[in-house]
């Protein structure tokens, strides 16, 4: 386990270190200076001489690089051009709103997707197979804003039940806060409990064919024994680690569920961001993904490994 | 000697004709093709000629869909509309296909630090989630549907290194590409003319699957505004106005979400039967 962990750490170095160069390499696709383009119409001379210092734009690139992420190790995501405020504390301030969504999200999806799947591939080929793989196809491919302005049209216009958009914290009124969450955690939730259900079911048909459940069978327990203690418990591991990779999917749907419902959360900070030319909040929102997704994906494995006592020698 | 290669992909699509979902999605696909080509002859109005006359009208014989905020036909705009969406798909995922390819193979076939190197550097890639990735491509080119295509298909270009190196991994220990090794033929050669014509049968599915994948990236920012700039009929832009407008106007979001919704379907549809059809192990 601890030479897998230190050969497991070993691999995520090297890639940490591609995300970030992919990251400053995004500040090269703009065209032109980037100071200029930073300093935004005003085009004040001082702002220009003041970020090109800044950003050390009359050094060689590598070495801008390593000023660049000297930086960020040191907490220093940069500035803010709109708000002034440190890109760090901008991120950490909308963070715990995306978070809530993500994990409500991944609630209804893990509600809905795992029996959906379960049911899936216990009635193999009969109308319950066909409708939860119907619903899986369904999931994949409507597009979450969409459903999203739906959903608005129909509990909020037409029937005037849920709040269209806005967000109070659970910490002022924990009711208002689930009656605002609840449409957006739906949306965002559907399309992973399309995920979810496949998962499932793939894991579920190839767990029920082993020769425990067989056994299990023959020692006359009954379906649901079978289904819930032997083959479910099994088929779950895979489920759970692949599903926590699944925050990619979360967090990208995030930023257009958030834009639908006006959520101020993480995704709407990368969308503002992205309209007011604020790059460095940009560069921020990508690289605290992508690190965040990295070290989650070590965890699942961590967990894969820990749940899993063959894989533990 | 063409008997053979020929049988396998003779019975992939033998199998496939005989799976109903895929031919639905295939004739789903066609039309849209027909439309996004036809639309100059099929489209009722121009999709950018504005009527003061005409603002937020409810679907009526004379506008089948109804009209938009300035007055614009919405059916226009839908198929209209299927240009840009099909572009889309189709463009970045050739951009991730004609990069993510030859990296892949160049990975899987020679090895050792270069696999090393490329596997990391696709990791970093892939740990960016994709549309947050191609928002932030797309933020720093400019807001264009030419740079959205560019921004999906760049984001989405390490799924194709990671499936063609993972095949050639598979492909290169198999006896015949031994053989042709012991023949004395170049290494490029083997790459080229045995190991790649068998990664094309996963690849034509993670292809299909992609351009799903693309055509809700490109409405995605198209919606965020990052994508097809206006006038220019999207979908995806055109569902960004219509979220202004749910209670006046209604049917202004409903088409446009439609069209994404059942060309995705269809493209995910075809994806699954190619799968089934071009995997020997199903029957």
């Amino acid at each position: 386990m601890t030479t897998y962990l230190i050969r497991r750490l070993a691999t995520i170095l090297p890639t940490l270190v591609f995300v970030t160069m992919l990251i400053f390499g995004l500040q090269q696709l703009l065209p032109g200076d980037p100071a200029v383009v930073l300093a935004g119409e005003e085009q004040d001379p001082q702002v220009i001489a003041y970020l090109r210092e800044r950003m050390h734009l009359d050094e060689p690139l590598p070495l801008r690089y390593l000023y660049w992420v000297g930086g960020v190790l040191q907490g220093d995501l940069g500035e803010s051009v709109r708000s002034q405020q440190p890109v760090l504390e901008l991120v950490l301030q909308k963070l715990p709103v995306t978070l809530e969504l993500a994990l409500l999200a991944m609630l209804i999806a893990m509600v809905i997707g795992i029996p959906a799947g379960i049911v899936s591939a216990v009635k193999q080929g009969t109308a319950w197979d066909l409708g939860a793989n119907a619903f899986a196809l369904w999931g994949l491919s409507t597009p979450n804003f969409w459903l999203g302005i739906l959903m608005i049209l129909l509990f909020s216009v037409e029937l005037g039940w849920l709040p269209a958009s806005g967000y109070v914290s659970p910490w002022e009124d924990p009711v208002a806060n689930l009656k605002a969450m609840a449409m957006p955690a739906f949306v965002l939730g559907t399309n992973i409990s399309a995920v979810l259900m496949r998962h499932t079911r793939s894991a579920m048909l190839q767990v029920m064919s082993a020769d425990y459940v067989r056994t299990a069978r023959a020692k006359g327990l009954s379906q649901r024994v079978v289904i819930l203690r032997h083959a479910l418990r099994n088929a779950l591991t895979p489920v759970i680690t692949l599903g926590a990779l699944e925050l990619g999917t979360l967090l990208s749907g995030a930023v257009l569920t958030e834009q639908v419902f006006t959520i101020p959360g993480f995704g709407k900070l990368i969308v503002d961001a992205v309209f007011n030319r604020d790059y460095a909040v940009v560069q921020g929102v990508v690289l605290v993904t992508g690190t965040a997704y990295i070290l989650l994906n070590l965890l699942a494995d961590i967990a894969y490994i820990l749940v899993n006592p063959r894989l533990r020698s | 000697m063409n008997a053979g290669p020929a049988g396998p992909w003779r019975r992939a699509l033998r199998k496939l004709s005989r799976r109903k979902p895929a031919l639905f999605g295939l004739a789903v696909v066609v039309f849209f093709v027909l439309l996004a080509v036809l639309a100059p002859w099929l489209s009722p109005y121009d999709p950018i000629a504005t009527s003061w006359s005409a603002i937020r009208k409810p679907p009526s014989a004379e506008h089948w869909f109804g009209t938009d905020e300035i007055g614009r036909d919405v059916l226009a705009r839908v198929v209209w509309g299927t240009r840009a969406s099909l572009a889309a798909g189709l463009v970045s995922v050739a951009i991730s296909v004609a990069i993510g390819v030859p990296i892949g193979l160049a990975a899987g076939f020679i090895g050792g630090f270069t696999d090393g190197l490329i596997s990391r550097i696709t990791d970093a890639f892939l740990a960016c989630p994709f549309l947050i990735l191609a928002i932030a491509m797309a933020a720093f080119l400019g807001p264009s549907l030419t740079n959205a295509m560019i921004a999906i298909g760049v984001s989405a270009t390490p799924i194709f290194v990671r499936l063609t190196r993972a095949q050639v991994i598979n492909i290169k220990v198999e006896d015949y590409v031994e053989a042709a090794r012991a023949l004395g033929n170049p290494p490029w050669r083997i790459a080229v003319r045995h190991v790649l014509p068998n990664v094309v049968a996963p690849l034509i599915v993670q292809t299909t699957l992609a351009i799903a994948a693309a055509i809700i990236a490109e409405a995605s920012l198209s919606f965020l505004g990052l994508g097809q700039q206006p006038p220019a009929p999207s979908w995806g832009s055109m569902l960004n106005t219509a979220k202004n407008y749910m209670d006046q106007a209604p049917w202004m979001a409903i088409w446009p979400g439609m069209a994404i919704f059942v060309l995705v379907l269809a493209f995910n549809l075809l994806g699954d039967g190619l799968r089934d059809a071009l995997d020997p192990r199903r029957g």
